[in-house]
């Protein structure tokens, strides 16, 4: 059973077409990729995974990720010629058909090159009506939806992490909005995805990442935030 | 809280509301926003929707697999010409569908209406009887808050999208929830919009969704079509006073129950129906080409 909590996903979303998985909800995913990367991008590769492979072409997928990569909305009237703004703005993209296994038919995996050279990693699926969900980023294995302030860490395994992650948190009164915990098969290793209601100052993220049990963090703004672009 | 069509019209006769002052005071509690901004935003939907049902009458734009277009203005042509089957009503409602269909596939601005392949029935219904009863503006939003409650009723208790239930799920649920909003519009009680709504997803059970190389094009724009004219010949069954003789909520029960028995070919991934025709196989191929 499905919880509607808005009648504006039922009536909604204002999109441009010709799909609201193949276009509108791969639009969303360029975005979180592009958020991901902090906005820094400078070259891309975009793997497209089954249905996103073989029907993106007649769907528009390739332009609707480049306008998210680029920052647009799933609605954004420029989304139709969003590969020419990207090679205005001196942006590399180029497409790839990968079977990347065992995931949603509607899946792309976006791997950003930013300008110092860092590679962002961004696997995630259109699940249906443009709602998305990103399953990998840079090997976290996550589930996040691009509607809140995300934190994902990658941690040893050991007692007190999570409570100091948190009283650093509470300290700079963020409030964590959800937070899940993931171990990994070895045990040694663990992730945090904490999703908060407000941004998290540079600062405190950097605070998080200096912790002596931290192996990786990346943090990641919310979607829904508006951008002029 | 409505959760059914029970739910609805207990609430409404209980309260002395129609479906589309329920669906509006619910929102407003859900989510805690104001009054003012619902009606705005819902005001935007229906500005979008306006513009792409008109949008293809005016310009013949070229759709991404090149399989449809052109339809609205042939019909539009017929109609003026004065000689037609179906009467202005049900041309004026059908042109408007398929401007939004080609619309929509020619990345177009639309609103998913539940979804964007079926997006051309709902606006194609309230708009027509708009026009055809110069009505306002208002009214045709409250059609849409109508329509919404459907929609909300059948996604939480079946599908709305054509991969997990085939096309009656899609089209079938546009129809159910424009007839409903034509009902409200008209004047109709709540227990006539849901009989026009279960009536609708009578009609098209079982329909399966088989796009011709899985794009938003063929069949999908003339069952836009055909949707709107199951829409208006429920909604005028239900005023007439015509009951569905399954209530909506065991209707859409149904409708879920084929849904999970079709075969995956037939959920949108073009491995079933008019899809592998000869025909259909040909045009994927040439789009392939492009």
């Amino acid at each position: 059973m499905k919880e509607v909590n808005s009648i504006f996903d039922v009536i909604g979303p204002i999109m441009i077409g010709p799909s609201s998985s193949h276009t509108a909800g791969a639009a969303r995913l360029g975005r979180i990729a592009r958020y991901a990367a902090q906005k820094d991008i400078e070259k891309v590769v975009v793997y497209l995974h089954g249905s996103f492979a073989e029907t993106g072409e007649g769907h528009g997928t390739k332009k609707a990720i480049a306008a998210g990569l680029l920052g647009m909305e799933p609605y954004d009237d420029r989304l139709k010629n969003s590969l020419e703004i990207m090679k205005e703005k001196n942006i590399h993209i180029e497409f790839s058909k990968k079977n990347l296994k065992t995931v949603h038919p509607n899946t792309t995996m976006i791997s950003i090159e930013t300008s110092k050279g860092e590679i962002v990693k961004v696997r995630g699926s259109s699940i249906g009506g443009g709602a998305v969900i990103v399953t990998n980023i840079n090997g976290f294995e996550v589930e996040i939806t691009g509607e809140y302030y995300t934190i994902i860490t990658k941690h040893i395994d050991a007692k007190g992490v999570i409570r100091d992650v948190a009283n650093i948190l509470a300290e700079e009164s963020v409030n964590i909005a959800n937070m899940k915990v993931i171990r990994s098969h070895s045990k040694k290793e663990a992730s945090m995805i904490i999703e908060t209601d407000e941004t998290v100052e540079i600062q405190v993220i950097d605070k998080i990442k200096k912790m002596e049990k931290m192996l990786d963090l990346i943090y990641i703004l919310p979607i829904k935030e508006d951008e002029n672009v | 809280m409505y959760r059914s069509g029970k739910d609805i019209l207990e609430i409404c006769n209980k309260k002395n509301i129609t479906i589309w002052e329920l669906a509006l005071e619910t929102e407003i509690r859900d989510t805690h926003i104001e009054e003012k901004q619902i009606m705005e935003k819902m005001e935007e939907v229906y500005r979008v929707m306006k513009n792409a049902s008109e949008s293809s009458v005016k310009k013949n734009r070229k759709t991404l697999g090149r399989v449809i277009g052109g339809e609205s203005k042939k019909l539009k042509t017929q109609m003026d010409s004065g000689k037609t089957i179906c009467g202005d009503v049900l041309n004026k409602a059908m042109i408007k569908a398929f401007s939004t269909s080609q619309h929509n596939a020619s990345m177009g601005k639309i609103c998913a209406a539940p979804t964007a392949g079926s997006s051309g029935i709902i606006p194609a219904a309230i708009i027509t009887i708009v026009e055809e009863y110069n009505l306002s503006k208002k009214e045709a939003i409250r059609g849409l808050f109508t329509s919404s409650a459907i929609g909300k009723v059948i996604t939480i208790n079946a599908t709305v999208s054509g991969a997990e239930g085939g096309c009656q799920a899609e089209c079938g649920s546009a129809a159910a929830m424009a007839s409903a909003a034509v009902v409200e519009m008209m004047g109709g009680s709540p227990e006539m919009a849901l009989n026009a709504a279960a009536i609708s997803l009578k009609n098209i059970m079982g329909l399966i969704c088989d796009p011709i190389a899985g794009l938003v094009e063929s069949p999908c724009s003339k069952r836009n079509a055909s949707g709107v004219v199951n829409a208006m010949i429920s909604a005028e069954m239900a005023l007439a006073g015509i009951e569905s003789v399954i209530p909506f909520d065991e209707v859409v029960e149904a409708m879920k129950s084929v849904g999970d028995g079709m075969h995956s070919d037939f959920k949108e991934t073009a491995r079933g129906g008019i899809a592998i025709t000869p025909t259909g196989i040909k045009i994927k191929e040439s789009i392939k080409k492009c």
